[in-house]
């Protein structure tokens, strides 16, 4: 006790990250079981739904085929390097969620405050940018320590492709940033409070200011798929292309941790997609007093998918999901009635609520494109790359800069 | 022993770590990481001294882009181990000797720049320096150099793209 009292932030920074990573890695488990889900759907199938009720139980059937399965590392590899790889993949995809916020409000626990959010840098859209250069030598090193030639192109085509977008991503943010006039995530958000339009739309970076940032979003979007690998521009790591690319020659364990750094790197893109274009944790309602039935929403969402939840495990087949589900429906509304009926607790999960339905409506159309688009050919995505989107992002920056000039940032 | 003043000595024992296993690597990808392993130490010297923006930008841009093209050159020409032969091992010793002069040299000038400091020298800046006035400094008074650096980088590409057609052709 003594010591949470003489050094109050660092314990507290100790125990926020241990929960915020053991959120991430439970949220990143469960995007591959929404992802196969959507992707059935879409497919007119099912996707998993043996193993558990509705195949909730999945991706830990997943986690525990990778722990268990065989882990040879092949000859003549660069035994150092070899091992570095994943680590490094699966560390600085992780890494870059510490620096975002969540919320506005501060968390209060018997006396002391603490914002939600690890690290509030005032460099921290730098920050980012600094984790996600990094993040190419994960994939460049797997390429070329695996001894074996399809691991080696795949990993030099990634690399390439990796390092062209890296430019259209950075480039396509430089508008948001002269708008909001400050690196900090949270003072980006918060220069896109208010309304605009004559008050009909919220004043986010995608629909105000003197330049709606519609270009920046499109280039930023593009360049974050094209930066995560992921289809439609995921060809260095396409089962029919290359054997599987870079991580050819990785298995069990090492091959989870390159599969979590990919949806790491996903879920910090649809992040700071959500704060840069989307206002962050800002509602899109007004503030006005006309406007509070908005802050009941989330508990009336969440006391609507409880019930859905309820009422389909009562319904379910096996004993299980009859079990299961039901409990599942009724801890979602009885949460849903404890955030209506505390005006403190409601008024604190405002802002994460909102943001975290801008993040999950981002990560449902990264899953959409996937199922939907096909691939692009290598030389394609290079011409798209450096072609299309560079010379977009920079006129976007030079219009952006003309229109503050004349008409100031807000 | 402060906080800051131990992140100084980890930062720089990392740094001097690199740097010795730069040289004494044997694969050049070894000394490839090593060298990403001392910006990012370098890095984090710069965040003690405030400087948050060139922190961030050395990461971005030395150890993001520079060193990747390294790396790919180096994953490229599929170059192995270095040989060691005979003159380069005579050269050991010497190089031992003479890296042994110039710390001595230093740790002498380091020790008597103390003198200096305190006889008031230039005044050392409190706290961090933002970014805004890092680029007021860059885009008012020091516009000249800052354009005629990217001249010269333009130079440089433009150079780079005719040896390549020429290789072509």
């Amino acid at each position: 006790m003594s010591f949470f009292s003489q050094h109050p932030f660092l314990v507290a920074a100790l125990i926020k990250s241990a929960l915020l990573l053991f959120i991430v890695l439970t949220t990143l488990a469960y995007l591959t079981w929404f992802e196969r889900k959507v992707i059935a759907h879409i497919q007119s199938r099912w996707g998993p739904y043996r193993v558990g009720p509705h195949g909730l139980l999945q991706p830990l059937a997943d986690g525990l085929k990778f722990l268990f399965k065989e882990d040879p590392t092949p000859a003549g590899v660069d035994r150092l390097v070899y091992f570095l790889a994943p680590f490094l993949a699966l560390t600085l995809g992780l890494t870059s969620i510490a620096v975002i916020p969540f919320g506005p409000e501060p968390l209060r626990i018997s006396g002391y405050e603490t914002h939600l959010g690890i690290a509030d840098l005032n460099v921290g859209l730098l920050a980012l940018f600094a984790i996600t250069a990094l993040g190419v030598y994960g994939i460049a090193l797997a390429g070329w320590s695996s001894n074996s030639k399809y691991s080696l192109l795949g990993g030099l085509r990634s690399s390439a492709q990796m390092i062209s977008y890296e430019l259209s991503l950075t480039m396509s943010v430089v508008g948001v940033i002269l708008m909001a006039g400050s690196f900090s995530l949270r003072e980006i958000i918060e220069a896109q409070a208010g309304r605009s339009a004559w008050g009909l739309l919220p004043a986010w970076n995608l629909l105000a200011g003197p330049f709606p940032q519609i270009l920046g979003f499109l280039c930023y979007f593009v360049s974050a798929v094209a930066e995560t690998n992921r289809a439609p521009f995921d060809l260095p790591e396409a089962e029919s292309e290359l054997v599987a690319g870079f991580h050819t020659e990785y298995a069990s364990f090492k091959f989870a941790m390159f599969f979590m750094s990919e949806y790491a790197n996903m879920i910090t893109v649809s992040c700071l997609a959500t704060i840069l274009f989307l206002g962050g944790w800002l509602s899109p309602f007004p503030a006005t007093p006309l406007w509070s039935w908005t802050h009941y929403l989330p508990s009336v969402l969440l006391a609507g998918f409880g019930l859905l939840v309820l009422w389909d495990g009562l319904r379910y087949t096996t004993l299980l999901g009859k079990i299961v589900l039901p409990g599942l429906g009724t801890v979602f509304c009885v949460l849903a009635g404890v955030f209506a009926a505390v005006p403190g607790v409601n008024h604190f999960i405002q802002g994460p609520f909102w943001f975290l339905l801008k993040v999950f409506i981002i990560l449902f159309v990264y899953v959409w494109l996937r199922a939907t688009l096909p691939r692009l050919r290598y030389d394609q995505l290079m011409a798209i790359g450096w072609k299309l989107l560079l010379p977009a992002s920079i006129v976007n920056v030079i219009v952006t800069s003309f229109a503050i000039l004349k008409w100031g940032a807000r | 022993m402060t906080l800051p003043l131990l992140m100084f000595f980890l930062l720089a024992a990392l740094a001097v770590a690199g740097a010795v296993s730069l040289i004494l690597a044997r694969h050049p990808i070894r000394s490839a990481l090593s060298l990403i392993v001392v910006m990012v130490a370098l890095a984090g010297l710069y965040l003690l001294l405030g400087a948050e923006f060139v922190a961030m930008v050395q990461i971005i841009v030395y150890a993001g882009a520079i060193m990747v093209l390294f790396v790919l050159v180096i994953m490229l020409l599929n170059a192995g181990e270095e040989e060691r032969t005979n003159l380069s091992r005579l050269a050991g010793p010497p190089g031992l000797l003479l890296a042994g002069a110039l710390a001595a040299f230093l740790v002498t000038a380091a020790a008597r720049s103390g003198q200096f400091i305190a006889a008031g020298g230039s005044e050392a800046p409190s706290g961090a320096v933002s970014t805004r006035a890092l680029s007021g400094l860059l885009f008012r008074e020091f516009v000249f150099p800052f354009e005629l650096t990217s001249f010269l980088i333009l130079v440089a590409i433009l150079g780079a793209l005719v040896l390549a057609q020429r290789e072509n052709s």
